[in-house]
């Protein structure tokens, strides 16, 4: 090939180019562009740290900037993963130090990290600009005060769920007067008192702040003077709860709401004092996103609230809303894309308020443009289900949960295995599902025929046999995490579409059938896999081969077994003879 | 029998498996038939003598309590104890059409209940909610973020209530479904500040650690049963049962606090301390815990003096 394309015309052109995907194919290209695209990569996401190694990462990507990484299985998020299993970030963080001294993003979401590792990325990378730890734990203020304290040019620090250990009140003041750069910054999830002074004075000289997330010990007698100090807000978490009630508070507040003309994100809201809503009256049309979920308002403050946000995009809220609020809601929310209704009482024997797949079915009928739904109810039927399906072909997640276990069709006392059936023929374009409710292998066939770009699916207490793991693992194309709990699948399933496996991302069974033999024998067989099983018992080996295990994690990898496994982790043998003790 | 139902149970209903009380009484029976019949195979299980370590609970449920060193159990132990329920195992669901009336009878229909039981399940002190709400683990599935917003919440307002004062009563008109507090005005020792939600807990001899709510629970006892029923039984997915939240409301000392098991319960406090779980008021624990660990009684000899004066104490208290 005698012409060949300039480089520097490439790496421009591939600028524009940020989708992975999109990068993955142009690397695929040719030698050349393998190359080139290689050395301009920027931005990296590892949806599972154990997929591969920092060593191959960097290796084959040179000059990253932005790093995002997830560690521990979804459903740790509900207690079903142990302690101490793993998604460590030292080790990344230590070897990001030695190969990006311009690393300037570090995104983690359900991982350890230390205070150590905190401390790395204080003192190594001289650009750090953005720290987003999502559902993290294993670091303490301490860790933040060194953060604080040397990134000098941080935009964005974000705690969101995380797990922090609060040994010092005063990390905030450990960022310099002279630092001026903050954006965003996260912290709701500390329980402590922090110094409000450190913060007003942080607030006030940081002009660029565009949200700030605040912890729910801020009382509401600081918000005023907070929210004048920036007004260039645009999304904001605060309570709305103080111990004495005084009336300038009342009117200082309003004030200030007002004066953040471009405010368009809220939540929050912890313990809001409902004579204090209406100080929102005046931002509600500005608002697109608007989460209720921690605020204990009633049906009647909710709707006023929000029937005054037409603009809204983003709901999620307590089943305090009612059928009747849902009602309002599809009525003046037009523009509402996502919904995610909570349950306030989710252990309660009884119902405690009026919510059930009606106000569901409102919403999927007034708001057109409604494509994601988290939905907790206690019951359900299929013909709600299938109208849901039909009004709203455009949704692409869908998350039901009906809160009590093998839950029927309230009507007709029959399986829901319809009613979802329903939901994946209509919805062509499905990425996400959650399912809940009686549910036999009918459900999982329809799924397979028409779950053509399902890319997740959750599944609980769901199904008869191995034939329902067996059409979803053949029929849904698109698969990339499956993760099940508490359903008869075993064996058969498994191995037969072994190779399917290896085209996913993980795949997550407790509490099923699958027995060590076959967990074996797939270790053995497919050695890009690690099949990891949690035992409490002890070595596998102890456990008679029909024995079922108790936690099955499988996902793919191009870095062999791991080396940081707790002792009740047991890779799954690739080599037999080489049987670990 | 009786005990192995109990136990099976793990003393506790869930929300997740009641229902509502009266009119599906029906579908509860044959929930708890299936269930029995399953605890019948269950006790005759070989390995219950074995199951002196720990705390000598757990009859029935075989498997996973205690350590580690237990010998391998049969492998056809599991379909005794472990089977998972489908949807074959509830035909009188189905054919129960008739007799059971639905829970709705039309969509605008008030809540069954007038009062919430936000603050009853989360923060109560009987034994059978504290447990039942934490009877299958992960199920509702909801983050323990949420978790403790969701108990925050119910606290705040029960603060709010504790505070009788006129300035909060126009509060509380608008405040038209609040949770059922009952007992827990009793309780205002528990702090506001903070969320402590789940603490670590850790076994010596168990590489697992669990985490439970502290703010479930409203007394030692409650907590000790709870780790009881966490470590020293096998945890089962299976529907729990109505009759076990009445029946096993536990009357037992904890043998955790008592000083008379293998184990002692144990804590670090906020100055990084381990201290003797039991030794000051609830309150005072709450605000200072940080986690918990089960240790050895043989380890707990740095604790010596105080055990041994407290396990003396105990004695000769009447139980």
């Amino acid at each position: 090939m005698g012409y060949s394309f300039p480089e520097e015309v490439l790496e421009h052109v591939l600028s524009f180019i940020d989708s992975d995907s999109d990068r993955n194919s142009v690397s695929l290209v040719c030698k050349s562009w393998h190359d080139i695209e290689r050395w301009c990569r920027r931005r990296l996401f590892v949806g599972n740290c154990y997929a591969v190694s920092p060593a191959i990462a960097i290796r084959r990507f040179p000059e990253l900037r932005s790093v995002s990484l997830k560690g521990k299985p979804h459903f740790a998020d509900f207690n079903l993963v142990p302690h101490e299993w793993g998604g460590y970030a030292y080790p990344w963080i230590a070897a990001f130090a030695e190969a990006y001294p311009w690393l300037e993003e570090l995104r983690l979401k359900r991982m350890v990290v230390s205070d150590e590792a905190l401390e790395l990325i204080a003192k190594k990378f001289k650009n750090f600009r953005v720290l987003v730890m999502y559902s993290c734990e294993g670091f303490s203020t301490d860790g933040l005060a060194t953060i604080a304290a040397n990134c000098r040019n941080l935009k964005e620090l974000d705690l969101s769920e995380s797990e922090v250990d609060d040994v010092s009140e005063n990390w905030l003041c450990q960022f310099p007067d002279s630092y001026t750069s903050l954006e965003s910054l996260n912290i709701t999830s500390l329980s402590s008192e922090i110094r409000f002074s450190g913060l007003e004075r942080l607030v006030g000289r940081c002009p660029n702040l565009k949200t700030l997330k605040l912890s729910h010990s801020v009382p509401l007698d600081l918000l005023p003077n907070l929210l004048q100090k920036a007004p260039q807000l645009v999304e904001l978490g605060s309570g709305l709860h103080t111990k004495e009630v005084h009336p300038d508070l009342y009117s200082k507040l309003a004030g200030a709401f007002s004066g953040c003309k471009g405010l368009k994100r809220l939540c929050g809201l912890w313990d809001v004092v409902p004579s204090y809503l209406p100080t929102l009256y005046p931002i509600c049309f500005g608002l697109t996103s608007l989460n209720l979920s921690d605020a204990p308002i009633q049906c009647p403050e909710l709707i006023k609230l929000v029937s005054q946000c037409q603009n809204l995009q983003r709901l999620w809220v307590l089943d305090y809303i009612e059928d009747t609020g849902l009602n309002a809601l599809a009525e003046s929310c037009k523009d509402l894309r996502e919904l995610r209704v909570f349950p306030s009482d989710p252990f309660g024997q009884e119902p405690n308020v009026s919510l059930t797949e009606q106000g569901l079915v409102s919403v999927s009928a007034g708001c057109p443009k409604l494509h994601s739904v988290l939905y907790f109810c206690r019951r359900m039927s299929n013909v709600a289900l299938s109208t849901i399906a039909r009004n709203r072909p455009n949704l692409t997640r869908f998350r039901l949960c009906i809160i009590e276990r093998f839950c029927p069709d309230y009507i007709t006392l029959e399986p829901l295995d319809v009613g979802f059936g329903a939901i994946v023929e209509h919805c062509k374009d499905l990425k996400r599902l959650s399912l809940s409710g009686l549910l036999t292998d009918r459900v999982f066939e329809y799924i397979g025929s028409h779950g053509k770009k399902l890319e997740m699916l959750s599944l609980a207490f769901a199904g008869d046999s191995d034939l329902g793991l067996h059409h979803v693992l053949s029929g849904c194309k698109s698969l990339r995490k499956l993760e099940i709990r508490d359903c008869p699948f075993g064996d058969k399933a498994l191995l037969e579409n072994a190779a399917k496996l290896e085209t996913m991302r993980s795949l997550w069974m407790s509490a099923c059938q699958v027995s060590y033999r076959a967990c074996k024998l797939l270790g053995q067989k497919m050695p890009r896999l690690n099949v990891e099983v949690i035992a409490e018992q002890g070595h596998p080996d102890l456990s008679p081969d029909e024995y079922p295990v108790e936690k099955l994690y499988i996902y793919r990898t191009v870095s062999g077994p791991r080396s940081d496994m707790p002792s009740f982790v047991w890779t799954m043998d690739k080599n037999p003879a080489l049987r670990s003790s | 029998m009786d005990s192995g139902l109990s136990s099976l149970g793990g003393g506790g209903g869930g929300g997740s498996g009641g229902g509502s009380s009266t009119n599906e009484s029906v579908t509860t029976v044959s929930k708890v038939e299936v269930v029995e019949q399953m605890s019948t195979e269950a006790s005759s299980y070989p390995g219950e003598a074995e199951l002196e370590l720990g705390l000598g609970l757990s009859l029935g449920t075989g498997g996973g309590g205690g350590g580690l060193v237990k010998p391998k159990q049969p492998s056809s132990a599991w379909g005794e104890y472990g089977r998972i329920l489908t949807a074959k195992d509830f035909p009188s669901v189905l054919s129960n059409a008739s007799s059971t009336t639905p829970r709705f009878s039309n969509s605008s229909a008030g809540p069954v209940s007038g009062t919430k039981r936000a603050a009853d399940s989360a923060v109560s002190q009987e034994v059978g909610s504290a447990t039942a709400a934490s009877q299958v683990v992960g199920w509702p599935p909801i983050r323990a973020y949420r978790m403790n917003s969701l108990v925050n919440q119910a606290k705040a307002l029960a603060a709010e209530d504790d505070k009788a004062d006129s300035e909060n009563d126009k509060f509380k008109d608008t405040l038209k479904k609040k949770p059922y507090t009952g007992s827990n005005k009793n309780n205002s020792t528990v702090k506001e500040k903070g969320h402590l939600g789940f603490v670590k807990v850790n076994m010596d001899g168990l590489p697992i650690g669990r985490k439970v709510d502290l703010d479930a629970h409203a007394c030692y006892e409650t907590l000790a049963q709870t780790l009881e029923d966490m470590f020293f039984r096998h945890n089962t997915t299976m529907p729990p049962i109505r009759s076990d939240v009445e029946k096993g409301q536990s009357t037992n000392p904890s043998k955790l606090l008592d000083g008379s098991s293998e184990f002692v319960l144990t804590y670090e406090d906020k100055d990084g301390d381990w201290m003797l779980v039991g030794d000051v008021p609830w309150g005072m624990f709450l605000s200072t815990v940080k986690r918990l660990r089960i240790m050895r009684t043989s380890e707990a000899n740095g604790l010596a003096p105080r055990f041994q004066e407290r396990s003396e104490r105990q004695r000769s208290k009447p139980i």
